[in-house]
C-alpha cells in the first residue's frame, strides 16, 4: 500500500464523517473539528492520556509476556508430535472459546486493577500465537531439518538457528490477526472494576458525563492505540523478516 | 572409507529397502548411485548420513560405527536446503555457527576445531560472491545449490554425499555444476557419493556406478566408469557406451 493512498483515505473518511454530522445535526455526532478540539484540551489540561498510557500498558505487557510464553510452547508442540499429540485436543477445545466471555471470571478472580486486564488479553494473544507458531514449526520442511542436522545441529542448535527465526513471522502474524481483537476485549474489560483506561473513560463521558466531544476523543484514542499496534507489528516484519518482502 | 556389512533396512510397515546388503566405498573414490525411484537411493545416502540406522549390520564410516550424523561428512539434497530467511552469505555460515555454538565436543563438531566464520573464499570460489547479501529466494536455482555445496565445503568434509543435486537445474546450469563438483572433487581429496536418478548425471560423476533395483536389494551392482572424472569425457565415445550399458543394465533390474 502507499503511503499516499492511505493519506488519501483518511482524508476521504474524515469527509464522510464531516457529512454525516452535519446531516444528522445531533450533539449525539459532533464533527471531526469539534472533536479534534475536545480532544486537545483533554490531552492538554484533562487526563486522557493517562487513561491512553493505562491502556497502553495493559496490551503492551500482555503482548510481551504472550510471545514470551506462547512462541517457545509452540516451538515445542511443533518439533515433537508426540507432545502435540497429547496437548492438541485440549488445544483444540479451548482456542475457539471467545475469550471475552472469560471477563466477568477473570474479574471475580483477580479483583480490581491491571492484573485481570492482563490476562485476559493475554490469553487471547496465547492462543493465537501458540497455534500459528506451532503449525509454522510443524511445517517446516524435513528435508531442511535434515540438511541442517547433517551440518552438526542437534536438538539445541535446531532451535537456535532454525524453529526459533522460523517461528518469528508467525508470532508476527498472530499479532496482526489479533491485535483488533485484544484491543476490543480490552474495551470491555475497562468498563469494569476499574477508574484508569480508554474504555472506562469512554463510558464515563458518553452515558454518565454526556460530553459527547470527549467521549468521540477517547474513541479516536482507542483507535489510534489498534492503529499503532497494527503500524507497529508491520515495522517489526519489515525489520526482521525482510526475506520476506524481498522475494 | 565406506563401509556396509550386511545392513537391513526398512521404514514402518514396508518392505525392506536392503536385506543383507554390503558394499565397500574406498578413500578418495567418486561413486554414482543409480536407480529408479522407490529403489532406495535417498535412503541409503540417507543411513550413510546417519540420519536415518540400520535395522541390522553396520555402517561404518573411517573404521567407525556410524550412530549419528558425523562431522566431516557433508551433505547436499535437492532443494529445500537453505534457511530461507537467511542471505546466502549466513546460509554458507550456518555449519560453523553451529560448530561454534557447541564447540569442539567431537559429536557436533570434530575435535580440535578452532571456532571461525571465514566463508569468503568459499563464497569466491563458488561464484556467489556477488550475491552474499541476497536470500534464497532472490537468486536462481544454480546459485542455490551453489550456496549448499559452499555451506558443506566450508566445513571442510572428507565425504561429500549428494541427493539428486542438480535434478531441478536446467541442462547449463547443470553440466556447469557437474564439472564444478568434479573439480572440487580433486582438488579437496574428497570420497564423493552422488545418488541420481539420471543416467547422463551417473555418467558423468561417477567412477564407480552402484545400480539399485527393485527392493530389497541384496548384492551391491557395480559398474566401472573410470573415464568419469575427465573434463572432456562427455564429448567422446565411451560416454555414450556408457550410457547405453546403464540403459540396458537399468531396465533390467
Amino acid at each position: 500500500m502507499k503511503r499516499r493512498n492511505l493519506l488519501l483515505a483518511g482524508i476521504a473518511l474524515l469527509g464522510l464523517w464531516q457529512v454525516l454530522a452535519l446531516a444528522v445535526n445531533r450533539p449525539i455526532l459532533p464533527t471531526p473539528l469539534s472533536v479534534l478540539a475536545a480532544l486537545w484540551r483533554e490531552l492538554t489540561s484533562g487526563n486522557l492520556l493517562d487513561h491512553f498510557l493505562a491502556s497502553f500498558w495493559r496490551v503492551i505487557a500482555s503482548t510481551l509476556l504472550a510471545v514470551l510464553t506462547a512462541a517457545p510452547a509452540g516451538m515445542m508442540l511443533g518439533q515433537s508430535k508426540r507432545l502435540n499429540d497429547i496437548f492438541s485436543p485440549v488445544i483444540y477445545l479451548l482456542y475457539p472459546i471467545p475469550k471475552v466471555v472469560l471477563v466477568p471470571i477473570v474479574l471475580l478472580f483477580f479483583g480490581v486493577g491491571d492484573v485481570p486486564k492482563i490476562i485476559i488479553i493475554y490469553l487471547i494473544l496465547f492462543f493465537q500465537i501458540l497455534v500459528l507458531v506451532r503449525d509454522s514449526a510443524a511445517g517446516l520442511r524435513p528435508e531442511l531439518i535434515q540438511s541442517v542436522r547433517s551440518l552438526g545441529a542437534g536438538r539445541r542448535a535446531l532451535f537456535r538457528y532454525v524453529y526459533l527465526p522460523a517461528s518469528l513471522p508467525a508470532v508476527l502474524t498472530a499479532l496482526r490477526q489479533s491485535v483488533g481483537t485484544a484491543v476490543a476485549v480490552l474495551y470491555v474489560a475497562e468498563l469494569f472494576a476499574t477508574q484508569r483506561g480508554l474504555g472506562y473513560y469512554i463510558y464515563l463521558n458518553g452515558s454518565t458525563l454526556f460530553n459527547y466531544p470527549a467521549m468521540y476523543g477517547g474513541v479516536v484514542m482507542m483507535s489510534l492505540l489498534g492503529l499503532g499496534l497494527y503500524f507497529g507489528v508491520d515495522l517489526l516484519e519489515r525489520r526482521l523478516c525482510p526475506w520476506k518482502t524481498a522475494a | 572409507m565406506i563401509a556396509l556389512d550386511q545392513i537391513t533396512f526398512a521404514y514402518p510397515g514396508a518392505e525392506p529397502l536392503f536385506q543383507d546388503f554390503s558394499w565397500r566405498v574406498g578413500r578418495g573414490e567418486a561413486w554414482a548411485v543409480l536407480g529408479t525411484s522407490g529403489c532406495g537411493k535417498s535412503t541409503l545416502l540417507y543411513l550413510l548420513a546417519g540420519l536415518r540406522l540400520v535395522q541390522s549390520g553396520q555402517v561404518c564410516i573411517d573404521g567407525a560405527p556410524l550412530t549419528r550424523p558425523r562431522p566431516q561428512t557433508g551433505l547436499i539434497i535437492q532443494d529445500y536446503g537453505l534457511l530461507p530467511w537467511a542471505t546466502v552469505r549466513q546460509n554458507v555460515e550456518l555449519g560453523l555457527r553451529v560448530r561454534n555454538f557447541y564447540g569442539p565436543d567431537g559429536t557436533h563438531a570434530p575435535r580440535g576445531y578452532t571456532p571461525s566464520l571465514e566463508v569468503d573464499p568459499w563464497l569466491e570460489r563458488l561464484g556467489i560472491g556477488g550475491v552474499a547479501g541476497q536470500f534464497p529466494g532472490q537468486i536462481s536455482g544454480g546459485q542455490r545449490q551453489r550456496t549448499a555445496i559452499a555451506r558443506t565445503l566450508a566445513l571442510r568434509p572428507d565425504l561429500m554425499l549428494m541427493d539428486e543435486p542438480f535434478s531441478s537445474l536446467d541442462a547449463p546450469t547443470r553440466e556447469g555444476l557437474q564439472r564444478l563438483m568434479l573439480e572440487l572433487w580433486a582438488e579437496q581429496a574428497l570420497t564423493m557419493v552422488v545418488v541420481t536418478h539420471s543416467i547422463e548425471e551417473a555418467a558423468v560423476l561417477g567412477q564407480r556406478i552402484l545400480l539399485l533395483g527393485k527392493a530389497p536389494n541384496r548384492a551391491a551392482q557395480v559398474i566401472e566408469n573410470p573415464g568419469a572424472a575427465e573434463m572432456r569425457y562427455r564429448e567422446g565415445d565411451d560416454y555414450g557406451r556408457m550410457c547405453r550399458l546403464l540403459r540396458e543394465r537399468l531396465e533390467e533390474t
